[in-house]
């Protein structure tokens, strides 16, 4: 008989709500985002933690969530792809995603936006060749990446071109 | 505005953007169990005894199925493409294995409980005993006198021997100059980025079954699968939703959605299985995995005469769906590639081996031809000392030789080769390009450049042919064009996009046709209950075949709508003309009627004309009269870092002709998809067995998909011949790239190389193998066959 996994009180912030959860300790955050919350915009693509489909924000920073457990996340901020859109509509990362058609089948499209979601946050300007390395934890099996290269730079302008591009991040 | 041929952006994106997709990883049914499989660690064993025991006991468990469950209850998993004169050696593939595992990853038991956890522990406790048998892996081992046989049923290994073409050895008796090489294709595994993925639910009312599942083509799973379930077909309905990718792996019938859906039926309960990617890797069909003796016959002038090829294609331990086909009739009737070579000859030899089961992978047996003739034309080139482009350039066919029927009695519709290859080199700026080389060279520096010629199979294809080349299915497709009294339009199609993006180029037809805004179209798919019948999508056929039924269906429509206009206008039928979304009186243009309001005419029926039934809505089935013949050069520069054996993409071009664009936007995406999927071919991608029969590279960890910081910009050009039988003038274009990029990336490699005298070197051109190539060749022992870890 496995052991039971004990539940473990956590508090933490899902796309602005913030949620007291009693968790299992091996609970992983994809598994907790997916089947707890049945957030399924984050996907699971792999069982190595290589192809980055389920990367959401852990306090502003892109992280995979299939190798976070969700009771290590107390008192953590976590934005999924479902917490992208603002209310007015579209982030501008997923309008340049489709202006550029940065996306064909979807499965890992979830994962790079949130990837460069962080990767914007931390270099708001940048270059196809730092685009191009900061995809670096994601895979794409249709695009050829070259489209989403293109929108992520299309992005960065955008927000750069709108006043106080900070605001344009869900926390 | 005109919407054809504008890059419309897609209507599927917002949903898959903002984690509103479905794919079927994400279902969650009431009461529903999950499923999981045991899979033997063997390539090739005896199950010597399999105990469940103290599995069934575990807690939650509610059944654990194995082969011996299985037998007179389901049929064997079936193989349905059967070409005739191929000698092929069907044998029976049980589900669940019985009392021989044959692969790494063959399934052995079923397990189905309340949550995968339970699933897990309960696995851990199967206990199984096997007699671990000699394996045979690589096809050249399994076709030794005294070799393991992977089916003891057989005499030998040998799956499939299939022959086409004339006698060729005069031929090549005769020629000026012959060349020859053996060609390694190696295998690779698909990777879509979802992985297979199937819930199924069994209402004992109805006695139906539900299967939502990850299928290129749900009406070929409901025939497949109803039949090996032994259920009648129309109990039986397969949806396929939000699809991740499949490039060809999502088309095959596996054991794994028949078990789910079996197990629901017995447990009356919905069960869920999930792929997991390791399992992926050795579960779900792998592509390619060729060695070839290839020959070209030819006069010093550079006139190509002959080419002779002997193929051994790797089939695995079991012949998936579609397997005996694609290294026979997808790959054998093409190998004469863009040019025009009046004789040629092909043997292949289809070969059991305990290795995963191969079937279409992006190109199917298309990439292995155009692979194998490119590097022939390069190789032939070499060895006349001609430049490689001047050799196609006269042997390419000429636009005024189309309609052109090749050595194999196959016939290509249309084609302006040399168009396409002066627009590439254009872009290249080959006089540039050759200074820059000669430059680097003088520096010592590796710079090459690859330029192919191809042309492709695809847009399959006529069902005629289909019965003719053993396909146990037609390839027609069908759509249904319903108008609704508000004149909103509904399109029923039975292809099933996942990722192509039809959602909107079929509703960019319609709109065209129509008249009507985007806005009020939906193009539904993928569900066998709401699509009365349809092929699916792979062969490139989306948009060739099922955008021809469309068109068909559409022009159904219209003409009864005009009918109806012509008795609200009070006017002749044939004085009656569509354009823009109304209907007009000829020469009286204050005379018309809006498409919407002769739709709600038509529903309310208030006044119709005579014989005209009520309602708006038609269907029709197109098959087409040939395959389309998509075509194009693509050309490569790269540079070999001589130090470390890397290779660089710097530039990379591509000139396709896919007919006519539908939408730009969603072409230019296919085309740079499948050229990365190429170069994943050429330098990075590769299966790996050990002589045991263990998958070496089972993990992404291990398999090396194209990176994004590997990778050049891809620049794309097209030129634009149509189909000349197809309704929209398409060709179809999901393939092209993977057909065109990989020799092109290998022979502008080998460019690179030959100052070290390197002629020859097996993919993928990893940085390991490149620099010992180099050193090799530094050493003095260059111009060998580099193929150090080929199985």
């Amino acid at each position: 008989m496995p052991d039971p996994v004990s539940p473990t009180a956590v508090t933490l912030t899902v796309n602005g709500e913030t949620r007291v959860e009693s968790l299992p300790a091996n609970l992983l955050l994809s598994e907790y985002l997916r089947e707890h919350l049945r957030l399924t915009g984050t996907h699971v693509g792999c069982d190595t933690s290589q192809c980055g489909a389920c990367t959401v924000l852990v306090d502003g920073l892109s992280v995979k969530a299939c190798t976070v457990l969700a009771v290590s996340l107390d008192k953590s901020r976590v934005v999924t792809v479902e917490g992208l859109a603002r209310p007015e509509g579209l982030h501008p990362l997923q309008a340049a995603f489709q202006a550029r058609h940065a996306l064909q089948c979807g499965f890992c499209t979830p994962g790079v936006l949130m990837t460069a979601a962080g990767l914007l946050r931390e270099t708001p300007r940048p270059s196809p060749s730092e685009i191009r390395a900061g995809l670096d934890g994601v895979l794409c099996r249709c695009t050829g990446y070259e489209n989403i290269v293109a929108a992520i730079s299309e992005a960065a302008e955008s927000i750069q071109a709108a006043a106080g591009g900070d605001a344009i991040w869900p926390s | 505005m005109a919407v054809l041929g504008q890059s419309v952006p897609r209507r599927e994106d917002v949903r898959l953007m903002t984690g509103r997709g479905r794919y079927t990883a994400d279902m969650v049914r009431p009461g529903q169990l999950y499923a999981i499989m045991l899979r033997s660690p063997h390539a090739h064993a005896r199950i010597r005894s399999l105990t469940t025991e103290r599995a069934r006991a575990y807690p939650g468990v509610h059944a654990i199925y194995t082969g011996r469950d299985l037998v007179g209850r389901i049929a064997p998993i079936p193989t349905a493409w059967l070409p005739p004169g191929s000698d092929l050696a069907v044998t029976e593939h049980p589900a669940l294995a019985l009392d021989t595992v044959r692969y790494v990853g063959d399934a052995v038991a079923m397990v189905v409980a309340d949550s995968l956890e339970a699933a897990r522990e309960a696995r851990n406790l199967i206990e199984v005993d096997y007699d671990v048998l000699p394996a045979v892996v690589s096809v050249t081992d399994a076709l030794r006198e005294n070799a393991p046989r992977v089916h003891d049923s057989l005499p030998t290994n040998l799956a499939l021997h299939w022959r086409a073409g004339v006698d060729v050895s005069d031929a090549f008796r005769t020629a000026e100059v012959t060349v020859r090489r053996t060609i390694v294709q190696q295998r690779l595994i698909p990777n879509p980025m979802e992985p297979r993925a199937a819930v199924a639910e069994y209402d004992p009312g109805q006695e139906s079954l539900t299967l939502w599942a990850t299928s290129q083509n749900p009406h070929i799973h409901r025939l497949l699968v109803s039949s090996v379930l032994n259920m009648p077909e129309h109990r039986v309905r397969v949806i396929a939703q939000d699809v991740g990718g499949g490039f060809g792996s999502k088309i095959a019938c596996y054991p794994d959605e028949v078990l789910v859906s079996f197990a629901a039926r017995e447990l009356r309960r919905p069960v869920k299985w999930v792929e997991e990617r390791q399992e992926h890797f050795v579960a779900t069909t792998h592509g390619r995995d060729h060695v070839e003796e290839v020959e070209l016959a030819g006069r010093r002038d550079g006139t190509i005469t002959a080419v002779r090829v002997k193929a051994l294609a790797n089939l695995g331990a079991y012949l998936s769906t579609a397997a005996p086909g694609v290294p026979t009739i997808l790959f054998g009737l093409i190998v004469t590639g863009a040019y025009d070579i009046p004789r040629a000859s092909v043997e292949v030899m289809g070969v059991y081996t305990n290795t995963t089961p191969v079937d279409a992978y992006r190109g199917a047996g298309r990439p292995e031809a155009t692979f194998l003739i490119e590097r022939l034309v390069d190789a032939f080139a070499r060895e006349i000392g001609m430049d490689p482009i001047a050799v196609r350039r006269k042997n390419l066919i000429r636009d005024e030789q189309f309609p052109y029927t090749n050595a194999f009695s196959i016939t290509y519709d249309s084609g302006r080769y040399q168009a396409a290859l002066d627009l590439a080199l254009q872009a290249l700026d080959l006089p540039r390009f050759r200074e820059e080389q000669t430059a680097a060279r003088r520096e010592g520096r590796l710079l090459g450049l690859g330029v192919t010629t191809y042309v492709e199979m695809c847009g399959l294809g006529p069902s005629e042919v289909a019965g003719a080349v053993g396909f146990q299915g037609g390839l027609w497709e069908h759509a249904l064009v319903r108008i609704l009294p508000t004149g909103k339009v509904m399109v029923m199609t039975g292809i099933s996009p996942h990722g192509q993006g039809e959602e909107t180029t079929f509703a960019q037809v319609v709109s065209d046709r129509l008249g009507c805004p985007l806005e009020d179209i939906e193009i539904m798919h993928g569900d066998t209950d709401q699509v009365s019948m349809g092929w699916g999508t792979y062969g490139s056929r989306s948009t060739a075949v099922g955008g021809g039924a469309l068109a068909m269906a559409l022009d159904r429509v219209i003409d009864k709508a005009g009918r109806i206009a012509a008795h609200t206008l009070e006017a002749d039928v044939a004085d009656i003309t569509f354009d823009g979304g109304r209907f007009s009186v000829r020469g009286a243009p204050d005379r018309s009627v809006s498409f919407a309001e002769v739709a709600l005419k038509a529903h309310l029926a208030w006044s119709l004309p005579a014989g005209v039934e009520p309602g708006l809505e038609a269907q029709a089935s197109y098959d087409p009269a040939n395959f389309t013949y998509p075509f194009g050069t693509h050309a490569a520069v790269v540079e070999v870092a001589r130090e470390t054996g890397e290779v660089r993409v710097l530039r990379y071009i591509a000139v396709d002709d896919c007919g006519p664009l539908i939408n730009p936007m969603i072409v230019e995406g296919q085309v740079r998809g499948g050229i990365v999927q190429g170069i994943g071919q050429a330098l990075w991608e590769g299966a790996v067995y050990d002589e045991t029969g263990q998958l070496l590279s089972a993990s992404l960890m291990d398999y090396a998909l194209p990176k994004a910081r590997f990778l050049p910009p891809i620049e794309v050009l097209h030129t634009e011949t149509p189909s000349p039988h197809n309704p929209l003038g398409v060709k179809g274009v999901g393939e092209t790239g993977t057909i065109a990029a990989t020799p092109t990336v290998v022979n502008a490699v080998l460019d690179a190389l030959s100052p070290l005298g390197i002629s020859d070197l097996s993919m993928p051109f990893t940085p390991e193998r490149v620099w010992r190539a180099i050193r090799d060749a530094e050493k003095g022992v260059g111009g060998r066959n580099h193929d150090h870890d080929a199985v």
